[in-house]
Parts: C-alpha cells; structure tokens; sequence
C-alpha cells in the first residue's frame, strides 16, 4: 500500500485549532438534531399541527348554528292533516319547524331511522296524536314545539305575557369548550407519541446504544427530548388558539403567560407519561399498544369533546385525578373564565404528581439498549 | 504504558444460561491493529461490548488505557471511538449535521468537516443519511467515532456486507488512523481482512481464544505454507484420507465439498507422488490447485469449521 507516501493527512490536530465543547454542547446539539429530524417529517407536522386545526375547523362548523335548529316532523296523510299543515305555518314557531305530509308507512319508517322527529297523525275529529320517543332529547323538544304552533294556531291565547333575548356570546359555544380541550388533548398526544415513540424508535435502531457509547450526559438526551417537546408546544398554542380567535372569534380571557405554563406544565406531564410507557418496550407495536391503553381513558372521560361532568357522580374522582382532566380543566378555567394560575393549585398539582412520578419510575426502569 | 485494552478471565452468561464468553484473555498494545476473528455466535460482538463498557461482564476484568470502567467510564468515553454493529443512525439528518451531532458529545473534537474530508464524503455531506448506500453508512458511522478524535477504535464488523470497494476504502481509513499513533480493535469474519489489516489476532470459538498471534505466525502454525487441493474421480471415502495423509511433506488432510484439502511443506514433492498415488490406486484425477495457506485454513483446522458456513 501507498499509505505512507500520502499527504500527511493527520487527523490529530493541534489542540489550539480544535474546537472545545463546554458543558451544555451536548444538550444543545441534540435538541437542534431533534428539532431538525421533526420538521423534516411530514407525519409529524401533520398530527401535531394539522389535525388538531382540521378537527377544530369541522366540529366549528358541524355545531355552530345551533340556535336555528329545525324540527323535521311527519304529519300522516289523513283528513285533517291539511288542516294540520295550515295551522304550523301560521303560527309564529313556523320557522323552526319542517313538515312534510307523507303517508303512514312513510312516516313510521323515517321516525324510525330519525329522519323525523315527531310524528303527527290526525284522528279525524280536529284532535292529534303526537308519537314521540321520550329517550331522544330531539323528539321531545319537537312534541313541545309542534304542540305549542298547533295550539297557537287554533287559537290558544297565552294567559301570561312573555317575551324572549337570545344569547350566544362567545365564551358560552361549543367552540369555546373545545378549543381548550383540543388543546389539552394534543399536548397528551405528542406528548406520548413526541416521546414514547420517538425513544422505542431510537432503540430499535440501537441509536441510543450508539450515544451511550459516548461521553454523552444521559440526562442530558432526556432533557433535550423533554425540551424539544416544550419548543413544539408553544407553536402549537400558537396555532390553536390563534386559530379560535382569528375564525371562530373567541375570546382568550385568561393571560398568555399563565396559558403557556400551564401547557408546559401538561407537556412535560406527558413527557414523563410517554417516557415510562416507553421505558422498556423493544418494538414500535408493543409500545403503540400501550400507549393507546394509556390514552383511552382520557379521551374518553377526560372532557375533550364533551364536559367530564355527564359521567356518574361515582366515577367523578377518578376522572378528576386523571392528568388530562386536570389539565383540560386548568386551560378551560384560564381561556374562557380568565382565572389566575392560584386558583389552579390543585390541578396543576394532579399534573406535577403524574409528571414527577412517571419521571422517576421511567429513569429507573429505563433501558439504553 | 499500559497496554490499550486488557481483559482477564471475561465471561459473560446470559439468563444464567447461555454461556457466550467464557475465560477471554486478551492484551492488546497502543498503537496496535488487533483483530477478533470467528464465526456468528462465537461471542465477538459480546467480547467487544464489554470491552467497550457497553455490557457488563458476569465476572472478569477489563482496564483500558490502565482504567477501569467502573471508576473512570466519563474519561474513557472521552478516549474511544466506537462503531457498532448495525447502529442504524437517523435518516433524516444529512451526514453533516450527524457528524457534528456527535461532535458535540466530546471534549475536544476534532473539526466536522475535517473528518468528512478524512472520510470522503464532503460530496455527501449534505445528503440525508437515509440516502447513502451501504459503503457510504458504513464510513459514516466511523466518522462517528472518530470525530471525538479517540485514542482507541473499537469496530464491529465494519466491513460487512460492503462492496470490495468500499471495502478498501474503510482499510485505508483503519490504516490511517493507526499511522497517526491510535489502536484499533475490530472484529471481522473476513479472513482477508484481518491478514492485511491486523498486526496481530486472535480466533475465537465457542466464547474462547483458541489461537492469538500475528498471521504470519499463526499460519505457520498450520506446517506448512501451501494448500493442494484435488479431486479424483472414484470414491473419496475416509479411507483414502489415509493414502494421501502418508504422501510425502504433508501436514495435514481434510475434506471439503467434495475435495480432498492437502496441507503440504513442499508442493514439489508432495505433487508428483500425489500423482503417482492417484494412478496406483486406478483412478483419475479431475482436479488439482495449489496455494498459499490463509488464515481460513488455520480456522478450519483448529475447529473443523469453515468461518462463514453457508
């Protein structure tokens, strides 16, 4: 071989010219490795900034005009269902109310499918007769109303004078409830996955094996993950929020500074969440399995889609201890009521526990390799 | 000085079952290029993680550059550069940033950029690393030891499954980094590999050195220098081992694929005689080459097996 006659090519190099790496070197390369490696992946950007707004745009739209709900009642074709359609269109309640004459077979078979929500069948002698389901709320609203026009439209003179304002300011919509909630269910979920998979991924691929055999900190690589997951955080706040106020006109009432701690709260809560449910698994599938197991019972009862509240008064301390309930709950209190980070102790100290205990079982359990 | 890298008595047992390093010795100097020869599953791998302080041993001791894992890891992480077997780095980082990733885990690296020139692949350095071929990963992934500018190298089948190319291309690197004063501990199952790169090594079977030395030294072992290998065209059985083991200036016989392996001092004897042999006992004789002994022989004599068995 020539090696010896090649130009010195001398891979030590004086000391002088070298670089020297002080203490937090290692964090910060590998938080810009992670930072970079997450913006390079499609799926990534997807789930965590895409979804969430995508989700908020359709349930916006599916529940916003909710106040000119109309009723879709069957009247079935009979002497006096004429009558009957004359009557509802002169009364006042005309406009929330559909009515479509159509026979009985028809008529039964639409309420049964909940094509109609009443069904109206005149008997012949000026009476009605209303079928209705009392275990749909739909159905029996219809009843009320449909009974109110008719009469209304007989003649009916109300004895006592009343008048209505409506009212949907923002704050009270659905919207406004679930934009926090989305918000704290996407914390959970990149939470975990941010973490959880990111770290099974690494030790598949005996990456992690790979950074032990450096002098990497290994406290280090857990901050910096931890870290990386805080950077995402704040864009998506950015993004949720914004999204709210700027399309659906929300109001934020809360101040942006006790909004952002609290989510970093939730977020290095889940953090630690994802760690432990990732601290040994060897295979992506084993640890989704997981993960999911771990998340259901907060996506079920932890008030993202609908109030925690509707669960019997029995399973209500359970819900409460779970980090996503507490969380959803602190963001809501903040966002929509303006509360103070002091009269949130209580959650944020749910989420403390969770975080610090997941934490320190994670470290012990953690496998490198 | 202390020898580089020295373990005593190594064993290592897994579930208190499978015994896949017992009673390991080794010395090795600084500035030395020692190689761990042996088939899958002979414990290489295994050696070389305890010795990297990657695994612990059931029981043994390890001193590298005359300090011990337990009392000094953070210092001797500093000193070693490490290349895994299989270490399957993120894809979606080009080969720059990986490299100064790594740089950044060590006191005193040497420059990124230096190290991609060292390793060729300043072209690539921009590439994501889930574009490179095999070659090109595999020099990346010595780049990644190498940029904590170490004093010793530990590789792990760096040549596996490479083209002849790139190939030679990593030899050169290996070769470079010891002219510059630094050790280098690999493990291969390329008997080609460890003659021209090692000065000295040693074959492991069965969690255990069974031969150590430079190869010259350890083919000498073998008698002699040269292979005869043949085919005739009747019955090969065990019998007629013993024919050709009585031939003059043989040293060893076996089989192998239908060949009868002769391992012979002088071919120039042994040759003729073969033939006359051959012609004495009525049969024909359908193949016949001679050649150096390798180090593959050596494997195949001290253990009956070939390295890689298919």
């Amino acid at each position: 071989m020539t090696v010896a006659q090649q130009t010195p090519s001398t891979p030590i190099v004086p000391p002088a010219a070298a670089p020297h790496n002080r203490r937090w070197s290692g964090f910060t390369h590998l938080l810009m490795a992670r930072l970079l490696e997450l913006k390079r992946e499609p799926e990534v950007i997807f789930w965590v900034f895409g979804f969430p707004v995508l989700l908020a745009l359709g349930l916006g739209i599916a529940f916003r005009n909710k106040p000119a709900e109309t009723t879709l009642v069957a009247i079935v074709e009979s002497p006096g269902a004429q009558d009957a359609l004359v009557m509802l269109q002169r009364s006042p309640r005309n406009s929330s109310i559909r009515a479509d004459l159509v026979d009985q077979q028809q008529a039964l078979q639409g309420f049964r499918l909940g094509k109609y929500d009443l069904v109206v069948v005149p008997d012949g002698k000026e009476g009605f007769q209303y079928r209705y389901d009392p275990a749909r709320p739909e159905s029996v609203l219809s009843r009320a109303e449909v009974n109110d026009a008719l009469q209304a439209g007989a003649g009916r003179k109300d004895p006592v004078p009343t008048s209505s304002v409506t009212s949907s300011e923002p704050g009270s919509r659905y919207i406004d409830f679930l934009i926090p909630g989305l918000l704290g269910m996407n914390l959970m979920n990149s939470g975990m996955w941010g973490i959880g998979f990111a770290l099974v991924d690494m030790r598949q691929r005996k990456l992690l094996k790979r950074f032990l055999a450096t002098p990497m900190r290994r406290s280090d690589f857990l901050l910096a993950l931890t870290s990386s997951r805080l950077v995402l955080m704040i864009i998506e706040i950015g993004l949720l929020l914004g999204f709210g106020v700027l399309v659906f006109h929300m109001r934020v009432l809360g101040s942006l500074f006790t909004i952002v701690l609290l989510a970093a709260i939730g977020a290095v809560a889940f953090g630690g969440l994802g760690l432990l449910t990732a601290s040994r698994a060897q295979k992506l599938e084993s640890v989704s399995g997981l993960m999911n197991i771990v998340m259901m019972p907060m996506w079920i009862f932890s008030g993202v889609f609908f109030s925690s509240e509707r669960f019997p008064a029995m399973l209500q301390p359970f819900i409460k201890m779970l980090p996503l309930t507490a969380l959803n709950e602190a963001l809501r209190a903040t966002i929509l009521q303006g509360a103070s980070l002091g009269t949130q102790s209580g959650r944020i100290l749910i989420l403390v526990l969770w975080g610090g205990v997941s934490f320190a079982l994670a470290l012990r359990w953690f496998r490198w390799t | 000085m202390p020898p580089a890298i020295q373990c005593r008595e190594l064993r290592k047992t897994y579930d208190g079952k499978v015994e896949a390093v017992r009673g390991l010795n080794l010395e090795i100097q600084a500035g030395e290029c020692f190689g761990l020869l042996g088939p899958n599953g002979a414990g290489k791998t295994t050696t070389i993680e305890i010795l990297e302080g990657l695994l612990e041993p059931t029981s043994g001791q390890v001193t590298i550059l005359g300090h011990t894992w337990k009392e000094n890891a953070r210092e001797l992480r500093e000193w070693l550069g490490i290349s895994l077997q299989e270490t399957r780095l993120s894809e979606k980082l080009t080969v720059r940033e990986t490299v100064e990733l790594f740089s950044g885990f060590y006191r005193q690296p040497l420059p990124p950029r230096e190290v991609l020139e060292q390793m060729q692949l300043e072209e690539k350095a921009d590439a994501w690393v889930g574009k490179l071929s095999g070659g090109q990963r595999q020099r990346l992934a010595v780049a990644t030891a190498l940029v904590g500018n170490p004093k010793v190298l530990f590789l792990d089948e760096p040549t596996t499954g490479l083209d002849p190319q790139s190939r030679r291309q990593l030899w050169d690197i290996i070769r470079r980094f010891q002219q510059a004063g630094g050790t280098v501990l690999l493990t291969t199952h390329y008997m080609d590999e460890a003659e021209r790169l090692c000065d000295r090594l040693a074959i492991i079977d069965h969690g255990q050195v069974i031969a150590e030395g430079t190869p010259a030294d350890l083919i000498d072992r073998l008698g002699g220098h040269h292979m005869v290998e043949f085919q005739v065209s009747g019955n090969s059985d065990g019998n007629a081992l013993g024919i050709w083991r009585a031939l003059p200036g043989v040293e060893s016989v076996r089989h192998d694929n239908g060949l009868v392996c002769l391992n012979v001092r002088e071919p120039h004897l042994t040759i003729p005689a073969l033939l006359d042999a051959v012609t004495k006992e009525g049969e024909q004789l359908l193949h016949l080459t001679t050649r150096q002994a390798s180090l593959e022989d050596v494997f195949v004599r001290l253990t009956g097996r070939h390295l890689r068995e298919e």
